[in-house]
């Protein structure tokens, strides 16, 4: 027991060489989006709030959406609650052992990006 | 006998199940409002707050963003642990985040009920 804890175990961490399988990539957006979401919290609370308050802010509101930039990272934003969703039901359905092999799961990392991407562009045409 | 190693006394596997418990309720949550936002299509002032004045949609909404914000510090906790190696900094960014979750979930109640 104690032996196989603390046996030395080849490791690379250098990000420059390491290739990134398909589920890798999914897994890393997973993360890199959940975190750009969390420091947009209060920007989101803050157009929630504006949206709620009077008709001046809501009119404030859609004023900030129409704004070049302001759509660009509203689309930023919009692709990462996408696709944290997308790959979270794919990590949903891997905690039930649905689809572990690596083929299956393979494939299920690209239909993420296959649905994600377009979804995104979906919504920024409806709502931007 | 104990025959294990307690360092760490529990494993996270509360978290773990939290995580995943709000994930689901997250999207159950994201799929309704879709749908109510496409057939009601508010697009005026009035017909927007009308969808979260609805007494069942604000009580959905502040449990989604309980679910957001407990989701969002397992999240978070699990980056920091990850990536930030000196305890004290580490300790630090947690009780931050915890501090920031809490009054976001006071905000999102505040902008709730005074609908």
């Amino acid at each position: 027991m104690a032996e196989m804890t603390i046996k030395k175990r080849p490791k690379n961490l250098d990000l420059t060489t390491i290739r990134l399988p398909l589920p890798g990539k999914v897994s890393i957006l997973h993360r890199i989006s959940g975190a750009g979401l969390f420091l947009c919290f209060p920007v989101m609370l803050w157009l929630f709030s504006a949206s709620l308050t009077s008709a001046e802010t809501f009119a404030t509101f859609k004023a900030v959406f129409s704004s070049l930039p302001a759509k660009v990272i509203l689309a930023g934003l919009i692709w990462a609650y996408v696709h944290h969703f997308c790959a979270g039901i794919r990590f949903l359905l891997l905690d039930l052992h649905v689809g572990i092999e690596k083929q299956a799961a393979n494939k299920s990392a690209a239909v993420v990006l296959a649905v994600s991407i377009p979804l995104t562009l979906v919504l920024w045409g409806v709502l931007l | 006998m104990i025959n294990r190693n307690v360092v760490g006394a529990h494993y996270g596997l509360k978290d773990w199940i939290a995580q995943r418990a709000t994930a689901v309720l997250m999207a159950v949550y994201t799929v309704i409002m879709a749908a109510v936002l496409l057939i009601v299509r508010p697009s005026t002032f009035e017909a927007w707050l009308g969808v979260f004045a609805n007494g069942f949609i604000k009580f959905v909404t502040f449990l989604f963003f309980v679910s957001l914000f407990y989701h969002a510090w397992i999240g978070v906790r699990d980056i920091w642990m990850d990536y930030v190696k000196p305890t004290g900094l580490r300790l630090t960014l947690h009780v931050l985040t915890i501090v920031a979750l809490v009054g976001y979930t006071g905000w999102a109640a505040a902008i709730l009920w005074r609908l």
